[in-house]
């Protein structure tokens, strides 16, 4: 068995854990960066008890290679996954690592007050204390960039793969509200969706609406036109709606002719002409509905 | 002219062509471009990088602000080592295309910048550089 680095360190540990959380929990709760709007009592308790047995337990084996060392493992995994719940739920950088540092002060206080009488030994053990508790918190700043970037990565996802349910708005006139970035595979199964259901239901007219899509592109502009031609093969013409004036003209710049295709600002504006058309070619039906009172 | 502060980003998947024109937008609204400029440079920088994932296989975007004198701006650099262009002037086409896209993103995106400077070499790569000022 590796000797203990540091007996002392290793000591206070084991006899004072439950004191040390307590200073340490009270410290974390009445602290500036606590978010309990982000994590309740309960979980906060729990995982503090948890890192401060692992600490414990690093501590004992005497392993100082808290960067890589095995007796470490179980901390770092546990640093991880913190880390990563806590980008998740919104901590900053700054307010998770300081779940790590805020140890710092619980331990010096029970340090002080065991080695009040030896200042020089006092000195050495609260710098080795310092020194694990710095490392296991640049550690903690690490993963949670990491994690950050997975969440950045999977909103994207989420983002692009929302479904894009087809909507009926009225009898004949369906709508595509397109919400997210067209550049996945994605794209395809929602043009092919809308042509389907356009088979289905006999709809005449189809509104793309791309509020929702933030930049149109060529690619954006490509699928538009290809659904467009396609609708239209099925007998449904389109209306692509939420063009705003920045688009358009950017759209223009790009050189992108959307040809004969009825654009307009918003959807409701392109509900109006579908309803207009749709009525001009149903105008009986329309008109013994309203004067039957529906 | 000076540039006064920068970000790179890889440019492999498409993913990352939605990363960077997060981060594009992001630089033109802190530059105070107005809502047109920014979509412009946004579509510019989206055209751009899908064609170095598309045509080069991948490669890098450095996005800085630079400032000339009173006037402030965005530049845009991509860089590939990809296959190169072998008739720049016929790439800037409208229309033209290797691939089954519009044949507009080069072109289209040289409209929607105020500088524009492409060089290739087949074989070894492209580098293209916009500029677009406040
Ligand atoms: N980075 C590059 N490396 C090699 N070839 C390129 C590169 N960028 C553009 N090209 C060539 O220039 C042509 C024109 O590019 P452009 O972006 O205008 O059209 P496209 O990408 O084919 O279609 P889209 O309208 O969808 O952009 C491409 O088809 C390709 O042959
Ligand atoms: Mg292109």
């Amino acid at each position: 068995m590796p000797k203990p680095a540091s007996s002392k360190l290793s000591e206070v540990l084991l006899r004072y854990e439950s004191d040390i959380l307590a200073t340490w929990m009270q410290l974390q709760l009445s602290a500036v960066k606590h978010r309990g709007d982000l994590i309740k009592n309960s979980d906060l308790r729990e995982q503090s008890a948890r890192f401060l047995e692992l600490v414990r337990e690093g501590v004992q084996t005497g392993d100082p290679n808290v960067q890589s060392g095995a007796a470490w493992a179980a901390t770092r995994e546990m640093l991880e996954s913190l880390s990563r719940s806590r980008a998740k739920l919104g901590f900053t950088p700054a307010e998770t690592a300081s779940f790590v540092y805020s140890l710092k002060a619980a331990i010096f206080e029970r340090l002080r007050e065991e080695m009040g009488s030896n200042p020089q030994a006092l000195v050495t053990e609260i710098i080795t204390a310092s020194e694990l508790l710095d490392v296991l918190g640049l550690l903690t700043m690490e993963m949670y960039q990491k994690g950050r970037e997975g969440v950045i990565a999977r909103q994207q996802q989420e983002l692009m793969e929302l479904s894009t349910p087809v909507v009926m708005l009225w009898d004949g006139v369906l709508a595509l509200p397109l919400i997210g970035t067209l550049d996945s595979g994605r794209t395809q199964v929602v043009m092919e969706n809308l042509l389907q259901r356009i088979v289905e239901t006999g709809a005449s007219i189809a509104i793309l609406d791309i509020t929702g899509v933030p930049t149109v592109d060529t690619l954006v502009a490509q699928h538009l036109l290809k659904a467009v031609s396609a609708a239209r093969l099925m007998g449904a013409d389109c209306i692509i709606s939420g063009i705003r004036p920045q688009i358009a003209q950017t759209i223009v710049h790009l050189g992108v002719d959307l040809g004969n295709v009825t654009t307009k600002a918003t959807l409701a504006e392109a509900f109006r002409v579908a309803l207009n058309r749709t009525s001009r070619r149903i105008v009986d039906a329309d008109f013994q509905a309203s004067t039957t009172g529906a | 002219m000076t540039a006064s502060q920068g970000e790179q980003l890889p440019i492999r998947t498409s993913e990352e062509v939605v990363v960077v024109r997060q981060a594009v937008r992001k630089w033109a609204v802190a530059a105070g471009f107005s809502i047109i400029d920014q979509t412009k440079v946004v579509t510019a920088a989206s055209e751009l990088a899908r064609n170095t994932v598309v045509h080069a296989g991948g490669g890098t975007v450095l996005i800085e602000q630079i400032t000339s004198g009173e006037r402030r701006g965005l530049r845009l650099t991509f860089e590939d080592s990809g296959p190169g262009i072998p008739d720049i002037e016929l790439a800037l086409k409208d229309g033209y295309t290797t691939g089954n896209g519009l044949g507009l993103g080069l072109s289209g995106s040289k409209r929607l910048m105020n500088e524009f400077v492409i060089t290739s070499t087949v074989g070894h790569g492209t580098k293209v550089v916009a500029t677009k000022w406040k």
